[in-house]
């Protein structure tokens, strides 16, 4: 078959093999013409659109939140600008070598060691893959330079301009604030935050939940041509500006709030308050002490530590909100809704006269007593209120107790006035409290009975609980003078104090008075209605506010040492409850007597009477409210405080 | 073979009535070839001067001023080399091909190491690439023992043995530079030569056989049973055209960024619009992607345009093949046209993601001094044979 090689080849042969090269060369040149024409003519505007998409970067330009201030505009919440080293996991190196050393890199810039990086990025990783790392806050400027001079030596490294909630006020109304922060994954995958893009700010807890669609801004978005490298070229392509998130103006009086807050303060013990607007619900002052600097949560991560110490008892549970979760039992401040229970059921004649022995028998063997083993003597429901009589009291419990069921005139007054749920504040997160009744002792009286109990048929308690025995009449005489099982908050105190004041209106107390856009222009106003209303006998009404008037006012009442020499009537209840921890100091004012508009709660933890600690601090609120000079306050003489 | 060499008569008389053009031989150079090749470092120049003018902080026309000495130097080498009978070099076959595997070995020992391969050799002015040369070197040496192996008149089976394994020893050297493109560049040129050499069908098919096995041994068995033949990048690059959207970090990113490029091109070109190489997508954009700027800039007319000059060059090769006076110039100018052919395939191709990335420059578009003037060496290699066929016909000889 082969040529002889001897000789020059064929020139047929060689001719046919010539033809197959220039036949392979034709091929070839089809293959890649064919492509050509495939690529540029046929899909040509398709690989366009792609080159276009590849020099185009969107960057989102973050909105700022909202102002939030006072009823007098003085801000409480605004914000900072911060410089913040980011990592954006994706434009990270995928070689692991790379990675580390681009680690040790950011490390010896940023003062952090690699090991620590990459613990920050797998913890956030966790809480949302897509979000950028925060690695430091407020990073210097030399080196901000430093990074973006040498941005090619860090892929996925940025500086990027954030805002910062500041308060200042510093600890001000800190529970009431809450703070914004990250939104987390459980949220973007919310309906309601559907807007939000990982990495964005968003309320998490306080006002900033509660008005946070409002107080949110809508993020601005810049597209702009970059080059292989990521650095823009200088063509801005399309921009959209961010509109800064609108303000919130708060019912909030920064003086009331500062009144409250340093008056607990100074006893050194803790305590929440209440300072509210008896007609329409709102709120001059909500706090509770000690506080705690509300931009310890503006930071992108707390401190394990920090959040333990802000929960330690023995720093006095700064987190904790007494205002509207500090459940206690509420001592004689309950007296007059015991007083419109037995009025209003037939128990008791305005003007009718029990004689306070200074003994109560209970019919068990037990004898109760006054405070202070006080005898009275023949007294009226007003003369009652104004020295605070148990012995008056426990007789009316006595007189109203139902053994089954829901209870009796006492616990149906409790709960219309509001008691044992929540006020129905804007700000989320209330506690319920309790108003005892059979129902509730006697059903768990009995599953603690029952021969299947970890006791068998004795009685054995668990941890917390009362349920040693059922429902005696002596847990009605109790619950009239606030001892016992009941459960409240200086919040749903002053709801049912402004009910009394006002004729039976049981409002709805809220923070939030208006709405205004940056420019300042009112979008909303927040004004709730009233949730519910009660009948309260106007006659009823007047001898009950009496007794209270008399008090505060007048020699021989009980918070007469604190307000007997002050300029503005007001009427007031204290209250010493018996607890575990000591005795809980209360006080409730409604003020100006003849004219109500305010309703101040004071609760004091292991405060002791009424009278020496939440007393004090209520007419340091009212002072603000009613812009008295405490320096004009006249000094009466003290018998001393009675209960 | 001694007759050409004779001085006649009839050449005085010539020159007398010569004019200076005719003089210097350019008369009978092939014209259409010496268009293409000039037309095709012009091209070259142009492309580079638009898109490479940010490449070079400072110096916008670093890689034009460079082409241009190439193509200067390249050029009057061709015509040198167009002057000179190629016949005798394969009188110099033994000393040539020693000089070629010592050049290749001299970049192991001396060369630095660039890109992790040992391909260069830093001169003064200028990085030389022995492995370029080699190319026509070993065009020229193989066709040379091709022929001398046919006078020894050995067996068929022992001649292709001997010519494979003269061909395979350089190729060999070059991929453990490592030059895996250039020992595929190798390889072709000896398979061209065996085939115009008129090696018995049944060998080509034994070899496409066994090349076949090698390509399967070497990216599937050979990293199955944990001895890898090829770098990982190697290996990479030669199979990432196959999935090029995998992964737009890696690999593919050059094949995808390139595609991207062409196809934006369109049909007339995107001109001063051309993203892709004026932002810095399209990497490695004045060397192995330089088709695609073309095809970004200048779109499927202007490809169109460059593959035609291409055309012309492999059709004027194959011409000068068929009215070369000896089978010598014919072996030469086949494997010439065999090797530019297989550089523009792969070259292109890759651009156009239907070949792997080889690292194969395209011929005088690609910026680099050794692939320039090699080119152009080949180029004059081809002159001189039409030139030397030009004269034997003229004095009524044929080839054959």
């Amino acid at each position: 078959m082969g040529p002889d090689w001897r000789r020059p080849p064929q020139p047929s042969q060689f001719a046919f093999r010539a033809a197959v090269l220039g036949g392979v060369g034709l091929l070839a040149f089809a293959i890649i013409f064919l492509r050509l024409w495939y690529l540029q003519v046929l899909s040509g505007d398709e690989y366009v659109a792609k080159a276009q998409n590849n020099q185009v970067r969107e960057f989102t330009v973050q909105a700022p939140r909202g102002e939030v201030v006072d009823r007098h505009g003085e801000v409480l919440v605004d914000n900072r600008t911060a410089l913040e080293l980011q990592v954006k996991t994706t434009d990270l190196p995928q070689s692991k070598v790379r990675r580390q050393r681009l680690f040790e890199r950011v490390g010896d810039v940023a003062h952090l060691r690699p090991a620590q990086i990459r613990n920050k990025i797998r913890a956030e990783e966790k809480e949302c893959a897509a979000c950028p790392v925060v690695l430091r806050r407020d990073v210097p400027y030399d080196t901000v330079y430093y990074l973006r001079e040498n941005q090619s030596r860090f892929p996925g490294i940025t500086v990027e301009r954030v805002y910062v909630r500041h308060y200042p006020q510093g600890s001000l109304a800190a529970h009431l604030l809450g703070y914004a922060g990250e939104v987390d994954s459980t949220q973007l995958d919310d309906p309601q935050y559907e807007a939000l893009q990982p990495g964005d700010q968003v309320g998490k807890d306080g006002v900033e939940a509660a008005y946070d669609s409002l107080l949110r801004g809508t993020n601005g978005e810049s597209k702009v041509q970059v080059d292989a490298a990521g650095q823009p070229t200088g063509g801005q392509l399309s921009s959209r500006e961010p509109r800064t998130g609108n303000d919130l103006v708060l019912t909030i009086d920064d003086a009331v709030q500062r009144a409250g807050e340093q008056g607990i303060a100074s006893i050194g013990l803790p305590g929440g308050f209440v300072a509210m607007n008896i007609h329409n619900g709102q709120l001059y002052g909500l706090g509770s002490s000690p506080s705690y600097d509300p931009s310890l949560f503006a930071k992108p991560r707390i401190s394990p530590a920090t959040y333990k110490a802000l929960n330690s008892k023995a720093n006095g549970a700064p987190l904790f909100d007494r205002a509207t979760n500090g459940f206690y039992p509420t001592g004689s401040t309950f007296k007059p809704i015991t007083a419109l229970a037995a009025l209003d059921s037939g128990k008791l004649g305005l003007n009718e006269i029990i004689n306070d022995t200074g003994d109560f028998d209970l019919g068990d063997g037990q004898v109760l007593h006054n405070a202070g083993d006080a005898v009275n003597g023949p007294i009226d429901l007003r003369q009652a209120l104004k020295v605070s009589s148990d012995i008056f009291f426990y007789t009316l419990g006595a007189r109203t107790n139902v053994d089954s069921g829901d209870g009796g005139p006492i616990q149906q007054w409790s709960r219309a006035l509001g008691l044992g749920e929540p006020t129905g504040l804007d700000v989320a997160g209330e506690g319920t409290g309790r108003v005892p009744t059979p129902q509730q002792r006697n059903s768990a009286f009995k599953a603690n009975t029952s021969p299947d109990s970890a006791c068998g048929e004795e009685v054995c308690l668990e941890k917390g609980e009362v349920t040693d025995r059922a429902w005696s009449l002596g847990d009605n005489v109790n619950l009239a003078v606030g001892q016992g099982d009941l459960q409240a908050d200086p919040l749903q105190m002053a709801v049912v104090y402004a009910a009394i004041a006002n004729g039976g209106d049981v409002v709805r107390p809220h923070v939030g008075m208006r709405v205004t856009d940056p420019q300042g222009r009112t979008i909303q106003e927040i004004d709730p209605a009233v949730r519910d209303h009660v009948d309260i006998d106007p006659a009823a009404q007047r001898t009950i506010l009496d007794g209270l008037h008399g008090a505060a006012m007048e020699p021989g009442g009980t918070s007469y040492p604190v307000f007997g020499g002050y300029p503005v009537d007001i009427a007031g209840k204290t209250g010493t409850a018996e607890t575990a921890q000591g005795d809980q100091s209360w006080y409730m004012a409604v003020a100006p007597y003849d004219n109500p508009k305010y309703v101040v709660a004071v609760t004091v933890e292991r405060g002791g009477f009424g009278a020496d600690t939440a007393a004090p601090v209520a007419r340091l609120i009212l002072d603000q409210l009613l812009q008295v000079d405490e320096s004009k306050v006249e000094q009466v003489s003290s018998d001393g405080p009675v209960e | 073979m001694e007759a050409y060499r004779r001085p006649r008569p009839q050449a005085f008389d010539r020159r007398s009535r010569a004019s200076l053009f005719e003089r210097a031989g350019f008369n009978s150079l092939d014209p259409v070839l010496l268009f293409a090749g000039i037309a095709l470092i012009a091209f070259s120049i142009y492309t580079l001067g638009v898109a490479t003018s940010n490449d070079v902080p400072g110096n916008p026309y670093y890689y034009v001023v460079r082409q241009s000495i190439y193509a200067v130097v390249g050029i009057a080498l061709m015509f040198a080399v167009a002057r000179i009978d190629y016949s005798r070099f394969r009188e110099l076959r033994v000393g040539i091909y020693t000089a070629m595997i010592a050049s290749i070995l001299l970049v192991f020992m001396f060369a630095e190491a660039t890109r992790g391969s040992h391909r260069w050799i830093e001169l003064p002015f200028f990085t030389f690439q022995p492995s370029e040369l080699g190319k026509v070197l070993l065009v020229v040496t193989l066709a040379a023992f091709a022929i001398d192996r046919s006078r020894r008149g050995d067996s068929d089976v022992r001649r292709t043995v001997r010519l494979l394994a003269l061909g395979m020893f350089p190729a060999a050297l070059v991929f453990m530079q490592p030059d895996l493109g250039t020992a595929l560049v190798y390889g072709v040129i000896t398979l061209s030569v065996l085939f115009i050499a008129g090696v018995p069908w049944t060998h080509f098919a034994a070899l496409i056989g066994g090349a076949v096995a090698l390509i399967a041994t070497v990216l599937v068995i050979a990293p199955a049973v944990g001895v890898p033949i090829l770098a990982p990048y190697q290996q990479d690059r030669l199979t990432a055209f196959l999935h090029p959207s995998d992964d737009p970090a890696d690999s593919s990113y050059q094949i995808n960024q390139a595609l991207i490029a062409v196809g934006s091109g369109g049909k007339t070109g995107r001109g001063d619009d051309a993203t892709q190489t004026n932002n810095g997508f399209l990497p490695e954009r004045h060397t192995d992607f330089i088709f695609a700027v073309v095809g970004e800039r200048f779109g499927f007319v202007g490809a169109a345009f460059l593959l035609f000059l291409y055309a012309l060059v492999i059709w004027r090769a194959l011409r000068t093949m068929t009215l070369s006076k000896n089978l010598y110039g014919s072996m030469i100018a086949g494997s010439i046209a065999a090797m530019l052919l297989f550089q523009i395939f792969v070259n292109i191709g890759m651009n156009v993601g239907i070949m792997p990335i080889t690292g194969i420059p395209l011929p005088l578009m690609s910026s680099g001094g050794s692939s320039v003037i090699v080119t152009f060496l080949a180029l004059g290699l081809l002159q001189s044979i039409y030139v030397q066929a030009q004269l034997t016909s003229r004095r009524g000889t044929t080839p054959f």
